[in-house]
């Protein structure tokens, strides 16, 4: 890890574990859970389609599988109140992450767009599912998870907050390993060019299968947390396709394919998000506003943030070095 | 049996109506690589416009389609321009995925703000009338939707086949860069083609509003079907969206009478992974070559 | 000599057209296989079929004296027969050395272990500089020119310790030098044992270092053989000067 990579790093974890401690009013708060948990999709998100160049609109229906799967666990299995819940999560995670595989694997022989609409009708389809399994999901009068009574009034959201902090931070370090690892190499060559990555013998289906199941792993868990945090979840609301363009717009704006980018582009537009929710929300000019900021991002800013940044800086270096040969030379 | 068949017809009817809006969104991606998520929108937004037509001048919803139509032509063209034409580089295609989504959400927000979130319908006088044929019973507005789906299809593929326009874009869709070289001018085609599509989803949407209640939630529903029937008949074929449309209104309305109405879009799902499962490009989709 | 790459009546129709029709000849092992004839012949059409980028509509491909059915890019690669493609085809944001990494076929279990390993560095390094571009070695692989790119996806196909490697037009657009530097790599190569098919334009390369060279035209075999028995056989001269 470079110095830089730890320094920042260092710095998000440190604001990440001190921002419920220096305001703990309940709606900050909570624009904070909200906030962390559309940095854990996006950068989710990122690791699959960023990596691959597959882009996957059907994220948010692991997002529900997981939200479900938890308040199935409660309900039939009695997994108890508390923390314990929390530490059924990457059970949840894993388990539909597995579950996950056969339709990615088929949905992945397509080509690029019509991966796109396959994974964009797997969120209908588990959104029906969620409808219709009445005796599992209570289909549209939703589901009820115990409220857990342990953890005070004061700070009842701290350990939500910190469960989805610490999401976050699987996530990153997760994209991190991937990154340095030959499971990032081989996923960026897939991404440049895959008919030339299978001519290489690179194992490209597979490859792609790993990191569609590290995606889903963390979406599910976040999906859980949620899920527990609302005790309340309804077909609509779990497999909600504003999620999933949330989660997909935070991603372009901070910059795909980047370790930051997504945590950028949350911190911006989930905060953004809710205030128009609070302003615009009662009449449906919220869906205008945010449609607009949408196309804002993608007409202007396509590559993200990040990205743009980081062409800035090397284009003025090197605007510096030449204007520094070019006055060596004068002299 | 009889209610096998009884549910056949229905399916067939309601797949005409599919299969215009599809038409459009298939050949969009034929010729410019672009999923209009936003076509499902666009139904809705037409399915309003016709609704208002008739509640406040009372114009017939059938006849409103000549007036929906050319205005929602126009429409496309302009969203052509000012959205889809501006992406490029190598992403322009997924780019193109998230702006139409994008346009989706406006046009859902602009219609929620206007009408509310309330379910309408287009209701003229005839809207129950039912027409009995060998002992099946046909509701009198699916059949003339069906119809004047059909019509519309015929219409397009003669646009396609029989003028200098279609031989454009036929060849634009064959060979971008040669048609190109023959002198199409590419950007022309691709706007004309997008306001076309688009007119197929307005001509589809104002039937639309008489057969189903709608709000302006409603394109989702709708788009998830069309995306699966574009898939299923093959991106960017015209037959095979026609086709893929008729086997999901059938697969729909058979499940529905035979099994339960909850699971019958659920059921036409598990066609399409199926299909895909064994033909990854669609039915009549040509497979992408490799190089 | 055995045959290490055998194609018996190889076919592929474009709609009407046959791009390769019964198309039938053998590559031996330790040869440098010239497969030349004019464009349009069916030359990268029976590449993609051999390497399974196309799927054939009839024949069959044996390589290293195994039927292989399904031809497919994966598992020919893995089992040793590579390629590389007319338009240098190199992961442009990936630097020298990542490309050459990323050429080596990893197993499963190596997934998850640093992306460039210390000994993996020092061999993509070691064809680098057999290849003289080891200077750039951590350059983006975008930066480099033209026939840098022919150089680092033919080095870069190396790294996986192929038996036969599939060329196609190596030279093409590539200034005399680089063709020379090139010619001297197959050659050495050859020496170590490496088994190669090439398509090339250039006659006089073929004629200097290929052995036996095969004629395609419209798609079949005009004639195999030694390159003075090609030369001199009369439909070759034909195919190229009449049609």
């Amino acid at each position: 890890m470079t110095r830089n990579g730890l320094l920042r790093g260092g710095a998000f974890v440190a604001a990440g574990i001190a921002f419920p401690l220096l305001f703990n009013a309940a709606w900050l708060v909570n624009i904070g859970i909200l906030t962390l948990m559309y940095a854990a999709l996006a950068v989710s998100w990122n690791l699959f389609s960023g990596f691959t160049g597959y882009i996957t609109l059907g994220q948010v229906a692991f997002f529900g599988l997981g939200a479900y799967s938890l308040g199935i666990t409660f309900e039939h299995f009695g997994i108890g109140s508390g923390y314990n819940p929390f530490y059924v999560l990457p059970i949840v995670g894993a388990c539909v992450a597995f579950a996950s595989l056969p339709v990615a694997w088929i949905a992945l022989r397509t080509r690029a767009m019509t991966f796109a609409i396959v994974t964009l009708t797997l969120l209908f389809i588990v959104q029906q599912l969620a409808f219709n399994l009445h005796s599992l999901t209570h289909g549209s009068s939703g589901l009820m998870l115990p409220t857990p009574t342990t953890f005070g009034v004061d700070n009842y959201d701290r350990p939500f907050y910190y469960a989805m902090l610490g999401l976050v931070l699987l996530a990153l370090l997760i994209c991190w390993g991937i990154l340095r690892s030959k499971l990032g190499l081989m996923l960026l060559s897939i991404r440049e060019d895959e008919e030339k990555a299978r001519g290489l013998g690179i194992r490209v289906t597979g490859t792609k299968l790993v990191a569609w199941w590290l995606h889903v792993f963390v979406t599910a868990m976040v999906g859980g947390v949620w899920a527990y945090y609302l005790t309340f979840i309804y077909p609509e609301s779990s497999v909600d396709p504003l999620v999933m363009i949330g989660a997909v717009l935070m991603t372009f704006l901070g910059g795909r394919g980047t370790l930051w980018g997504p945590v950028v582009g949350a911190l911006v537009l989930v905060p953004a998000q809710q205030y128009m929710l609070i302003h615009l929300g009662g009449s449906q000019l919220y869906l205008v506003g945010y449609a607009a900021v949408f196309m804002v991002v993608l007409l202007v800013l396509p590559r993200g943030i990040i990205p743009s940044i980081r062409d800035g800086v090397v284009r003025t270096r090197e605007r510096q070095r030449t204007r520094g040969g070019a006055a060596k030379a004068a002299v | 049996m009889h209610q096998v068949i009884q549910a056949v017809i229905l399916g067939l009817l309601i797949g005409g109506v599919y299969a215009l809006m599809a038409s459009g969104l298939t050949l969009v991606f034929g010729i410019m690589r672009v999923i209009n998520v936003a076509q499902g929108a666009l139904v809705i937004l037409a399915a309003y416009l016709s609704y208002a037509l008739f509640s406040h001048a009372h114009v017939d919803p059938f006849l409103s389609v000549l007036i929906v139509t050319p205005a929602m032509f126009v429409l496309g063209v302009l969203v052509q321009i000012v959205f889809v034409r501006s992406l490029r580089g190598d992403d322009a295609e997924e780019l193109s995925l998230l702006v139409t989504w994008a346009l989706a959400l406006g046009i859902e927000g602009v219609l929620s703000v206007i009408f509310k979130t309330t379910y309408r319908a287009t209701s003229p006088s005839y809207a129950d009338k039912t027409l009995t044929v060998f002992g099946y019973q046909v509701q009198f507005v699916r059949l003339m939707a069906f119809v004047g789906s059909a019509a519309l299809l015929l219409v397009l593929s003669l646009l396609l086949t029989r003028t200098k326009f279609g031989r454009a874009v036929r060849a634009t869709v064959q060979n971008p860069t040669a048609a190109t070289l023959l002198g199409v001018d590419a950007n022309r085609v691709q706007t004309l083609s997008f306001g076309l599509g688009v007119s197929m989803a307005a001509a589809a949407g104002a039937v639309y509003g008489v057969i189903y209640p709608f709000n302006p939630g409603s394109h989702y529903d709708l788009i998830s079907r069309l995306l699966s029937i574009v898939v299923l008949g093959g991106l960017g074929s015209l037959g095979g969206a026609v086709v893929a449309a008729l086997v999901m209104g059938v697969t729909e309305a058979v499940v529905a009478v035979e099994w339960q109405p909850t699971w019958a879009s659920f059921s036409y799902f598990i066609v399409l992974i199926v299909v895909l499962l064994i033909r990854p490009q669609g039915i009549f989709g040509v497979r992408e070559r490799a190089l | 000599m055995t045959a290490l790459l055998e194609i018996d009546g190889l076919t592929k129709r474009f709609g009407g057209v046959t791009a390769v029709d019964a198309c039938s000849f053998t590559v031996p092992a330790g040869s440098v296989t010239a497969l030349v004839g004019p464009n349009g012949s069916g030359k990268t059409t029976a590449f993609n079929l051999i390497t399974g980028y196309a799927r054939a509509d009839a024949g069959a491909v044996r390589f290293d004296g195994a039927a292989v059915r399904r031809p497919d890019p994966i598992r020919l690669a893995r089992s040793g027969l590579t390629r590389t493609f007319q338009q240098a085809r190199i992961f442009p944001d990936l630097t020298l050395v990542e490309n050459m990494v990323a050429a080596l076929q990893q197993p499963w279990t190596s997934v998850f272990t640093r992306a460039v390993r210390r000994p993996e560095r020092e061999r993509a390094l070691e064809l680098l500089d057999e290849f003289g571009i080891a200077r750039l070695a951590d350059e983006r692989a975008g930066n480099l020119s033209y026939g840098q790119k022919k150089l680092l996806e033919f080095a870069a196909v190396l790294m996986g310790d192929p038996r036969l490697v599939l060329l196609d037009e190596p030279t093409a657009g590539v200034n005399p030098v680089l063709v020379d530097q090139i010619e001297e790599r197959i050659r050495e190569l050859n020496a170590r044992g490496l088994t190669f098919l090439v398509v090339e334009h250039n006659m006089n390369l073929v004629m200097r270092l290929c052995d036996p060279v095969v004629v395609l035209a419209q798609g079949t075999k005009l004639a195999e053989g030694r390159p003075d028995e090609v030369r001199n056989d009369p439909r070759v001269l034909d195919a190229y000067l009449g049609g």
